[in-house]
């Protein structure tokens, strides 16, 4: 009898454990060996048993160095100026194209080509635009009698030049988010606002935005972590420089293995990065938490009055 | 305050028209329903009074302005929608000041006017609420006072009590009832596919059907005198009883009619051209249907197929030969019948309603004819 009764409680888990298992070795596997070998002070040429255990030198070490901490503040202004700038353009595009044209459909479709493409595609390409005698842009400033602009020779310029590709491949993905969301939007309660008297720009700031604003907040930390972790566009355009100033995070972290050979520090700079984007990831499900904790005391509140 | 004056309103979506030239007039401080099945435009034509939709051709003038170009929101009118439509993310109180926030008006006068309708609604408690934290009949409530502080001209109510429960729903009408009472000066213009609701609020009906007004007429004018076939039986719930026949004889002052079951009825009505043969169809509403006496002229045989005892009422479908539905009849009080007994069904002379073979009132034909 207990024994039956136990059986069924383990049912569930049971037929969870597949799952369970494959998350372990997939994720949790990887996770836990990065951060053990963040510990470690540990070359590619050594087995991982061979490495030496240095406890946080490599944390201490990362602290220390320079190059480190200009990659880690070129990843923060990168992430937060295009993040910025796709928010505005996304959702602004959202807001103008939100209308019943014929080809708006058509229009749509196009919008968002540029988050197909694959990002080292997109990284050649933009090269190729951005060379500085046969690109695209140097040739036409030339046409008009202008000067060329070194794009990728300058520091100042190869960090609006990346700006501008990420800006390019990823407001689309805010302008399709934002454009759901709108459409999702109550039509009376905009109606209503029509009645009330409120212009459009009002009906903007003052209705759409804020009743749009969970689905921007969820979108804009899916894009801030994403920021954080591009590579592929930046390595093809610049490869990090001229100097360090392009070398986002990830590409630090690509070269601190592959080029200097150290394991053990390229892994405890790995785990400052996941650091910092669980950071945002639980800041932005307290978010929501908040937000539901907050419906739930009302609506008590107001089955209680109706006791 | 405001009489509105509706001339040959049509209003088209690309190839489809779904007003049809609407006339109407609507006095200062009426209350006035639009009634009528869904797709009939109702909705459309109140919309267009609101401004949220533009007319395609006709003159639509409210307070002797026309307003065919001017914005809802000088308009001098509020709505209050089947959805409620508030603004989810503010407060009871933000919902109702925002209309007065953005027409500028002083902090004490928002504050004024907004505890003034949150008075008349029961509204006090609730006023820094979100609208996700209220029930729906107190959401309906902050829409209607939403609604009162925009002190309109005229009030416009798209379906308001659609989205409540049965209760809630007679509750909110006799308020909406009471609203009326204390605002003598407003014009109400409700829309409703609910004939009850368009009968206890109304002081005029207004019937549509496909894009056309069917008939205008206060609620006991409907009643009792249908301008055709749609409107007798869409007003009255049950609905009307309607029998195929044929004038047998018409003189001054009556017309004989053979009903299809066998049975036989003379209507009191002036002749207005009918001649004997010519087909009619008899209308006699549930309520007006009684068991024949002896010695009186049935006008319906047949048997009965289903009986529904309410205790005040009780309800005998009739089955009669060759007549597809039932033939129903409302009794008052409790009648114990048997299922599948004969029976034979009578009503007062002056309760039938006779309408010609396009269905209009034959009655109304006749005086019309009167009167020219």
């Amino acid at each position: 009898m207990s024994v039956a009764i136990k059986a069924n409680r383990l049912t569930p888990y049971m037929f969870l454990a597949p799952a369970g298992i494959i998350l372990i070795f997939a994720l949790l596997y990887p996770i836990g060996y990065m951060i053990y070998a963040s510990f470690l002070d540990w070359s590619p040429s050594q087995r991982i048993g061979q490495a030496e255990f240095i406890g946080f030198r490599n944390y201490v070490n990362l602290w220390g160095d320079e190059a480190f901490r200009e990659s880690f503040w070129v990843t923060i202004r990168f992430a937060a100026i295009v993040v910025t700038l796709e928010m505005v353009l996304g959702v602004g595009l959202a807001l103008l194209l939100d209308r019943n044209i014929k080809g708006m459909a058509m229009l749509r479709t196009v919008f968002i080509l540029p988050m197909m493409i694959a990002p080292i595609v997109v990284g050649l390409m933009w090269r190729y635009m951005y060379h500085p005698t046969v690109g695209i842009f140097n040739r036409t400033l030339k046409n008009f009698g202008f000067e060329g602009i070194p794009w990728l020779s300058d520091s100042t310029w190869s960090f609006i030049a990346i700006v501008i590709a990420d800006v390019w491949q990823w407001t689309p993905f805010i302008f399709i988010l934002a454009l759901a969301a709108m459409q999702s939007l109550p039509r009376s309660a905009l109606e209503a606002a029509e009645i009330d008297g409120a212009n459009e720009w009002q009906k903007i700031v003052m209705i759409k935005l804020p009743l749009m604003m969970p689905v921007l907040i969820v979108t804009l930390l899916l894009r801030l972590i994403d920021a954080f972790k591009v590579l592929e566009v930046i390595l093809v355009l610049t490869n990090g420089g001229p100097g360090l100033s392009t070398e986002i995070l990830a590409l630090r972290i690509f070269r601190t293995a592959q080029e200097f050979q150290e394991l053990g520090e390229a892994a405890a700079m790995s785990n400052l990065l996941l650091m910092m984007l669980m950071a945002l990831t639980i800041g932005m499900f307290a978010y929501s938490r908040v937000q539901e904790a907050r419906l739930a005391r009302q609506r008590a509140a107001v089955e209680k009055d109706a006791d | 305050m405001a009489d509105l004056k509706l001339t040959k309103i049509v209003k088209s979506y690309g190839d489809v028209e779904v007003l049809h030239g609407i006339d109407l007039e609507i006095e200062s401080g009426e209350f006035v329903v639009f009634v009528g099945p869904s797709g009939c435009g109702k909705s459309t034509l109140l919309r267009t009074i609101a401004g949220l939709e533009r007319i395609t051709a006709g003159t639509m003038e409210i307070d002797g302005r026309v307003v065919n170009n001017i914005p809802p929101s000088e308009r001098g009118i509020a709505m209050v929608f089947q959805t409620y439509a508030l603004y989810p993310h503010m407060t009871v109180y933000d919902n109702m000041a925002f209309g007065m926030r953005l027409a500028k008006k002083s902090k004490q006068e928002i504050e004024d006017r907004v505890r003034n309708a949150a008075d008349i609604l029961q509204l006090g408690p609730y006023l820094d609420r979100l609208p996700k934290a209220l029930s729906g009949g107190q959401r309906q409530r902050v829409a209607i006072g939403r609604a009162i502080c925009r002190d309109p001209k005229v009030f416009l109510f798209d379906e308001p009590l659609s989205n409540l429960d049965a209760a809630l729903r007679v509750a909110t009408r006799i308020e909406i009832a009471k609203l009326n009472e204390t605002m003598p000066d407003t014009t109400m213009i409700y829309v409703t596919h609910d004939q009850v609701e368009a009968m206890t609020l109304a002081d005029r009906i207004v019937v549509l059907r496909g894009g056309y007004v069917e008939q205008v007429g206060a609620p006991m004018d409907l009643y009792h005198k249908p301008a055709n076939l749609f409107v007798a039986q869409f007003i009255g719930s049950p609905a009307m009883n309607i029998l195929d026949g044929s004038v047998a004889s018409a003189s001054s002052g009556k017309i004989a009619v053979d009903v299809e079951s066998g049975g036989k009825a003379t209507v009191p009505i002036a002749g207005a051209g009918a001649k004997a043969g010519d087909a009619v169809k008899l209308g006699v509403r549930p309520e007006d249907l009684r068991i024949a006496g002896k010695g009186e002229t049935p006008i319906v045989n047949g048997t009965i197929d289903i009986v529904e005892a309410l205790g005040e009422v009780t309800l005998l479908y009739v089955q009669v030969e060759g007549h597809e539905e039932a033939v129903l009849a409302k009794l008052p009080g409790y009648h114990q019948v048997e299922r599948g007994t004969a029976i034979s069904l009578t009503a007062d002379a002056e309760q039938l309603h006779l309408f010609d073979s396009d269905g209009q009132s034959m009655a109304r034909k006749a005086e019309a004819k009167e009167a020219a």
